[in-house]
């Protein structure tokens, strides 16, 4: 009762303001949109005081810039299409380098065996140990013309990466949206109506949690063609029934226990009115956060099924590990960096941004956990 | 009676808050004598709880005390390390929190959480034997059966709980006891047993207690002396059969006006309007004047000064003259 | 006489316990254990007992928020002249009719609103759902209210949120969405008991002012005698689930006759250091109602008890005179 840090605050200033707009005759959107904006505010501000949760927001913000990138390039000329485009791309006039036939390997970059004469056609068959063969340096390693250098097929890497971004943003925000609806919405009914119902979807959720997610993805992926939505919409219904609805059933029902609830329904509210008009709303917030860490999650899956190349994807950060490792240049040391670090790095870093965004908006939403 | 018990010589305390200061105790002074019971009323965010949390220096991490001492027996407590502190608290000054019914830890014993406060006062360490006699005496004396000090804090209902922190904050024979709301979650028959209890207690004990409640009924029935404090300013202190028969600060006078009783005239005379101030901006000078029907020009820019009207009674407000007799209509 | 406005009639409620074999409840705690009273219309009731004597419960049956295991609640109108009409068991469209007549102010003002709601959403919420006027009719509607309740201009509040409102200014807003749809019943659950103190008296005359403008009957629960002195025309003990006395306010107050209302009585404290108060003369502590005897539910904690009480049922209320009823079987008729 004397906790004087809670007091409410009267913010007279913004009051006013809505005040005026509604004596103006301002219809009830335009207000709704005024107070939107008004606690939009607000939660910037708090979710600002947090560095880490900004740095996430930066981060996701540059890999949104890089998606949208290659439309600019290749629509000002920059990037021609026939060299860059991450799939079909072939640089045209790779860099050479000189290369020695020896008997054993020791340098992969300069020198050649016997196995690589029997792979690559481009080698003349009557190269002798010794000799030297100039042929197309191809992964090509970053210059002023490829940023990150060249996959094996000779595409740009740093368009691929650009590219990859699109297909993990999208990935993330299908899979999230669909976990997100459809958790709070099996949480909210089952922790309104109880009973037969709640125990059904629990059930269904301690199923779901047993399973090993990425096995099943791995098998659902051997036996049909993965198209990224068709990922995208698995992992969204396995996660939305799944662990995420019992999170958000159990916020359902500390709100159902709450007397405005019980208001609403004195005051005429059915069950539909009360659960999407009441519980819905109130545990929106923490369905939001939990989308952040549902793209977490699916990035890092479409990466891990891309490279164990069971995803029917034409580019992809997890892909692009890929046909680093069957080309065989995944295990060379760092001689082929440029293969795999960005790759590697793009996911790691747009996953961490979005648990990053996430643990920042806990803060926003749980008042408890705010420093003061 | 000699040298008062504890002197608190205008406190003022403030909490440090990201929009501001929080001015939560400005210039507050009263004694105690040792064996008086004196009682702290007003509404929440008046500091009441601050000054309780400020005697044992429990304050929040924000909280700084800008000016003004705390003396007990002599010593300032403000200005004593934190092991120095430790060694008073409990010892010299416990105290009785509110909502103290969920101050146990599930999962001990209730008897155990006692020997633990024991343990961590008394020096020497009392044998086995010794600490199982005291618990004894202690539940004794606040009228819970022995044996139920083997039972775990479920086992108890809520008054036995409540008589069990009382037991606990006698533990180690403190010469103050703090009774924060002691009875608000109560039944009002388990209340009157409690408050029977503790002044019971009190004489037998010779005892200070500071009872500090927002119901100034219960600060009528078990207080010698009482404080009215508004808005974190002490407003008026007297004998509590004084300060009932004629209050003199228009803040006490309402606030008596304003409560239900089942005894007198049935529908009251006198609501208060507005709310308390909000103490990031208290209003200057007297901050009850915003709300005061006798408010002067005055009182918006000088700020009063305690004044003894006799017989220990004392009351901060230019106007005191002004207010009428309890009962009386007011324009 | 004109007809009560409410008449509530052997209400029930049963809690099952235990579950034995088959999950069939074997033990029930008798919350509500059939008890009779009537409110007339304008008048308001003080329910008062102590935590765990069933008024809250009942309050709740009486909104139908929770079902009553038997009796009846009858619900007649504001001017006492239609039928009788058994709410206990209605459902569907009646039900919507219902709510319109009955509501409730509940205790804890700060959650019984939803706190990502404006105070125009709260308020004109029993009027969008059971869809009366239009957008704009809602609209003057609640300033309307909120005019009625003290919180002016009511531009400035319609649109705030709970968390930039004092306790008693959502309290108010309470007060404004129970009256919107103009019930002639209101059911109130400690309106008051988490307020300030100096805000309480004046959220209680509020409320009486409405009573009076509107001709609004309320049940007032409180577990606070002084409270239930201040605001009910009369006033109803309860304990363990029964009430054991009933009448006008002043006339019980000033001449308690069962051992609980006296026991009540003297323990409540009085803001008069020089009152002597009686002694409380009761035995023993808080006890359940787990499927209880028939004996008279006050017998454990009873100073006076005598043979005859744990022989006979639990005694019914008897008219002692001037609009005074008590369930004992010690309590002789005045003269």
């Amino acid at each position: 009762m004397t906790d004087l840090i809670e007091r409410p605050e009267l913010p007279e200033g913004t009051a006013d303001e809505v005040a005026q707009k509604a004596a103006r005759g301002a219809s009830l959107w335009r207000i709704r949109w005024t107070l939107f904006r008004r606690s939009a505010r607000s939660n910037w501000k708090l979710f600002r005081a947090n560095r880490v949760g900004l740095a996430g927001l930066v981060i996701i913000a540059i890999w949104g810039l890089a998606a949208i990138l290659p439309t600019i390039f290749f629509a000002t000329g920059y990037w021609t299409n026939t060299v860059y485009n991450p799939v079909t791309g072939l640089e045209r006039n790779p860099p050479t380098i000189t290369v020695t036939l020896v008997a054993e390997k020791t340098d992969p970059l300069r020198e050649i065996d016997l196995r690589d004469m029997l792979l690559d056609q481009r080698i003349p068959d009557d190269l002798q140990i010794g000799e030297t063969f100039d042929r197309p340096l191809q992964p090509a390693p970053p210059s002023l013309r490829h940023w990150l250098g060249t996959d094996p097929l000779g595409r740009d890497i740093t368009s691929q990466l650009m590219h990859g971004a699109r297909a993990a943003f999208g990935l993330g925000a299908i899979a999230a949206t669909v976990t997100v609806v459809i958790a709070t919405i099996v949480g909210s009914i089952s922790a309104y109506f109880g009973g037969a119902l709640d125990s059904l979807f629990m059930r269904l959720a301690d199923l779901l949690i047993m399973i090993p997610a990425l096995a099943v993805l791995i098998v659902l992926g051997a036996i049909i063609r993965f198209e990224l939505w068709h990922l995208a919409l698995v992992i969204g219904l396995l996660g939305g029934f799944g662990g995420t609805a019992i999170v958000l059933k159990s916020q359902a029902l500390a709100v159902k226990v709450k007397p405005f609830i019980d208001a609403a329904r004195v005051a005429g509210g059915g069950h539909a009115h009360i659960i999407f008009s009441h519980l819905v709303p109130n545990v929106m917030p923490l369905s939001f956060l939990y989308m952040m860490f549902t793209v977490t999650a699916a990035i890092q899956s479409e990466a891990t099924l891309s490279f164990l190349g069971l995803l029917n994807v034409k580019t992809s950060w997890g892909l692009m590990i890929n046909l680093a490792n069957t080309e065989g240049y995944l295990l060379q040391g760092g001689t082929y960096w440029w293969l795999v670090f960005p790759a590697g790095l793009a996911v790691t870093l747009l996953a961490a941004a979005f648990f990053l965004v996430g643990r920042a908006m806990d803060e926003v939403i749980n008042p408890r956990l705010r420093r003061r | 009676m000699s040298r008062p018990l504890l002197e608190v010589d205008h406190l003022v305390m403030n909490y440090k808050t990201e929009k501001g200061d929080v001015s939560a105790v400005e210039d507050v002074t009263f004694t105690l004598h040792s064996g008086e019971s004196l009682g702290l009323v007003g509404e929440s965010g008046c500091g009441k709880t601050s000054i309780a949390m400020s005697l044992l220096r429990l304050v929040a991490e924000n909280a700084v005390f800008k000016s003004g001492e705390i003396r007990l027996e002599g010593t300032n407590l403000l200005a004593l390390s934190e092991e120095e502190m430790r060694q008073r608290r409990w010892n010299d000054i416990s105290m009785v929190f509110q909502g103290a019914m969920n101050a146990w830890n599930p999962v001990y014993r209730v008897g155990d959480q006692i020997r633990e406060a024991m343990d961590l006062h008394f020096r020497p360490r009392l044998s086995t034997a010794e600490s199982n006699d005291r618990i004894d005496r202690l539940f004794n004396l606040v009228g819970l059966n022995p044996a139920m000090a083997d039972r775990y804090p479920h086992e108890f209902s809520g008054g036995m709980r409540q008589r069990a922190i009382i037991a606990m904050a006698l533990s180690c024979d403190p010469k103050l006891i703090i009774a924060d709301e002691p009875t608000t979650a109560l039944d009002v028959i388990v209340q009157d047993q409690i408050l029977q209890e503790l002044k019971k207690i009190q004489a037998e004990l010779g005892m200070s207690i500071i009872y500090i409640s927002h119901d100034i009924a219960v600060i009528a029935e078990v207080t010698d002396t009482i404080g009215v404090m508004y808005a974190g300013k002490l407003v008026e202190i007297g004998p509590t059969s004084e300060v009932f028969a004629r209050p003199r600060h228009p803040y006490t006078f309402l606030l008596l006006s304003s409560t239900p009783s089942v005894t007198g005239p049935r529908r009251k005379l006198a609501p208060l309007e507005g709310e308390p101030p909000n103490l990031l901006d208290p209003p200057p000078a007297c901050r009850f004047h915003p709300r005061c029907p006798w408010a002067t020009d005055r009182c918006r820019t000088e700020e009063p000064k305690a004044e003894d009207i006799g017989g220990g009674h004392l009351v901060a407000c230019w106007n005191w003259q002004e207010v009428p007799e309890i009962g009386a209509m007011i324009k | 006489m004109s007809q009560p406005l409410v008449k509530v009639d052997q209400l029930t409620k049963l809690f099952p316990v235990s579950r034995g074999m088959f999950r069939k409840p074997i033990d029930f705690i008798h919350a509500v254990d059939g008890i009779s009273f009537e409110i007339a219309p304008g008048e308001s009731l003080g329910l008062v007992g102590e935590s765990g004597c069933g008024k809250s419960t009942t309050g709740r049956m009486l909104v139908r928020l929770a079902d009553a295991t038997s009796g009846q609640i009858l619900l007649g109108d504001a001017d006492g002249s239609d039928d009788l009409v058994d709410v206990a068991h209605i459902d569907g469209s009646d039900m919507g009719k219902f709510r319109r007549r009955v509501q409730m102010i509940f205790q804890d003002p700060y959650e019984s609103m939803n706190p990502r709601r404006t105070v125009f959403e709260t308020i004109a919420e029993p009027l969008s759902v059971q869809n009366i006027g239009t957008l704009q009719e809602r609209e003057e509607r609640v300033s309307a209210m909120l005019k009625l309740v003290g919180l002016s201009p009511p531009e400035t509040f319609l649109f705030r949120y709970p968390h930039e409102l004092s306790g008693g200014q959502r309290q108010r807003v309470a007060i404004a969405r129970a009256l919107v749809l103009d019930p002639s019943f209101v059911v109130a659950d400690e309106p008051t008991s988490m307020l300030d103190v100096s805000i309480r008296i004046s959220i209680m005359d509020l409320m009486l002012k409405l009573a009076d403008e509107f001709n609004v009957s309320y049940l007032y629960i409180t577990h606070d005698l002084a409270v239930a002195r201040y605001m009910c025309d009369r006033i109803a003990v309860m304990y363990l689930g029964k009430i054991v006395e009933i009448g006008d306010t002043e006339e019980i107050l000033g001449n308690p006759l069962h051992p609980y209302t006296r026991a009540l009585l003297s323990a409540v404290p009085v803001p008069d250091p020089s009152f002597k108060k009686p002694d409380v003369q009761i035995l023993g502590g808080i006890t359940k109602a787990i499927n209880p005897p028939a004996r008279c539910r006050f017998i454990e904690r009873c100073p006076f008890s005598q043979a005859i009480c744990e022989v006979e049922d639990h005694p019914p209320l008897e008219d002692k005179g001037g609009d005074h009823y008590v369930a004992c079987h010690l309590v002789e008729k005045t003269a």
